[in-house]
């Protein structure tokens, strides 16, 4: 493990030191080999949250055999407690298309997608202005690569990658089984790379500074710098972008209240540390990489708490396997039924074992990630579930 | 009826006749309309030659296409939980009592519909609400009063 102290770098917000679309340029005339391992070597993982190593998923695209293919943003960010990509594309919307179109160089991809999420519509005349300039930009180096806007329609399954191809293609956001997976068959049939805001980002930033520069951040686990967005119980919300590899004691002791007591990390979809593992629990090892960050202090109830998530989970799951929608609903009505003494304490394990049920037999990430935070809050916090 | 027919055919045109066009017209239609009506949808089917059903299918699956005529101006306030955290109730209760409605609701006439929403993304400025497509954030009783209230007066 490298990093093992809280620090805070300043890579993907730094100001445009050379303009992105420079790095684009200088990009493009190295070899597409060695871009790609480059970014492989980098160590860089999807930062969307299911942290798949980026240059490993270039790769696989380079090698599809396809006169079409399609690089899409993943501007859905719709995990609760995450708000980073809105920021990355108001403050540095050239890093992200950079990051777009040097992907699409490296693959062999003509065609860009940002699927922006229809809450954030706002952003949607300053993003297409951003666009006119890169278009005039990859006019100018000879770039094929065009990029448009798909606006979202309001779902958080659209967040994950098939259900937001599905959308795209005029349909309801149901995930498709995998395999295949986008990059052998996405949009319309053709190979496509679903990346998420930041990735795009992060992997300008790899080809700015090289690699090696970029590995020297993080844990064996987890390379380079992440973005956490943190909310709540904290006197310093926002944006905050650090290396991965603090213990979450230093992460406390830098943005908590000094009341804290847990921790959400990686959204609603990840887990939830309580205060007695602050120590030991490190941030970028084994957990998600969304960079959702939502922070408690003991005046929160944690039965509340995880009431607000089921009921989120229960709206959202799309409602293709049974699983998860009848599941999610289940753990709603059951933790009801515990706390107003329907049914005996004993049945909170019960409701464990079903969302471990859920983990295995659910389509997607949605149904399959409702037990990281349903079990650490229920076996955490369990008299607060009772009582 | 012949207005939704012309407003349809011109989307199509726009669009592409392709399914992979269906959200971008039906969002056209919402923009026009403020809501997909049967006529609509049953319109858009025949022209992307796909089953009616289909249209509906896709239409009803996102929070942001209705299929049932509401509020010119719709506010969702964030409920999940580190809004909710922040106080999402009071600024709920600050409007159904300006509004005179409750939560789901729509005023008379339909001007207003108010509805509770999942994360739209501005956590770290809770509580937050869209009307429409404006946001506002860090939301108190005073500040909602304020601006609901300009709403309201350019409404009536």
């Amino acid at each position: 493990m490298l990093n093992t102290k809280l620090r805070k770098v300043d890579i993907i917000f730094s100001p445009y030191s050379i303009e992105p679309y420079d790095i684009l340029k200088l990009t493009i005339k190295k070899n597409k080999e060695k871009v790609i391992q480059d970014i492989i070597d980098s160590g860089l993982r999807g930062r969307g949250g299911a942290g798949f190593p980026t240059g490993m998923k270039w790769k696989f695209a380079q090698q599809q055999e396809s006169k079409t293919k399609y690089v899409i943003c993943n501007a859905d960010e719709g995990e609760p407690g995450t708000f980073k990509d809105r920021k990355l594309l108001v403050e540095v919307p050239r890093k992200v298309i950079s990051g777009m179109a040097i992907c699409a160089w490296a693959v062999g991809a003509s065609k860009g997608v940002i699927y922006l999420r229809r809450e954030y519509r706002y952003l949607i005349n300053d993003l297409n202005k951003e666009i006119e300039i890169y278009n005039q930009n990859a006019k100018e180096i000879g770039l094929d690569f065009s990029i448009e806007i798909f606006l979202g329609a309001g779902a958080y399954i659209c967040g994950e990658e098939t259900a937001l191809i599905e959308s795209m293609e005029g349909k309801r956001g149901e995930p498709r089984n995998k395999p295949p997976y986008p990059i052998q068959k996405g949009y319309l049939g053709f190979p496509t790379i679903v990346n998420n805001v930041e990735t795009f980002a992060s992997a300008t930033m790899v080809c700015r500074i090289g690699s090696d520069e970029y590995k020297k951040l993080g844990t064996d686990d987890q390379k380079g710098s992440k973005l956490f967005s943190i909310s709540g119980d904290s006197p310093k919300e926002g944006v905050h972008e650090l290396e991965l590899g603090m213990t979450l004691k230093q992460f406390v002791d830098e943005f908590g209240d000094g009341d804290t007591k847990a921790v959400q990390i990686g959204g609603v979809a990840g887990f939830c540390v309580p205060r007695k593992q602050f120590d030991t629990a490190i941030i970028g090892e084994g957990n998600t990489t969304g960079g959702s960050t939502m922070i408690f202090n003991s005046s929160r109830s944690m039965y509340h708490v995880l009431h607000n998530y089921l009921d989120f989970y229960a709206e959202e799951s799309c409602g293709q396997c049974t699983p998860c929608r009848i599941g999610t609903q289940q753990l709603l009505k059951g933790i009801e039924a515990v706390k107003s003494g329907i049914r005996p304490a004993s049945y909170l394990d019960q409701l464990i074992k079903l969302a471990e049920t859920m983990q295995i037999t659910s389509k997607c990430g949605l149904g399959q990630s409702v037990t990281n935070s349903f079990t650490s809050i229920v076996k955490n916090f369990r008299e607060e579930m009772i009582y | 009826m012949a207005e939704v027919k012309e407003l349809v055919k011109k989307l199509v045109e726009k669009h592409g006749r392709e399914r992979q066009n269906l959200i971008p017209i039906l969002q056209g239609i919402h923009l026009e309309n403020n809501f997909l009506s049967k006529e609509a949808m049953l319109e858009v089917a025949k022209q992307l030659d796909i089953a009616s059903a289909e249209v509906y299918g896709t239409a009803s699956f996102y929070s942001f296409l209705d299929t049932e005529a509401d509020g010119k101006y719709k506010i969702r306030v964030c409920k999940s939980i580190t809004c909710d955290m922040k106080g999402k109730n009071e600024i709920l209760k600050t409007m159904e009592d300006m509004l005179r409605i409750k939560v789901g609701e729509t005023t008379e006439g339909k001007r207003f519909s108010l509805i509770e929403t999942n994360c739209i993304g501005l956590c770290d400025k809770g509580p937050a609400m869209l009307i429409n497509d404006e946001y506002y954030t860090e939301l108190t009783p005073s500040k909602v009063r304020k601006i609901l209230g300009d709403y309201i007066r350019n409404e009536y």
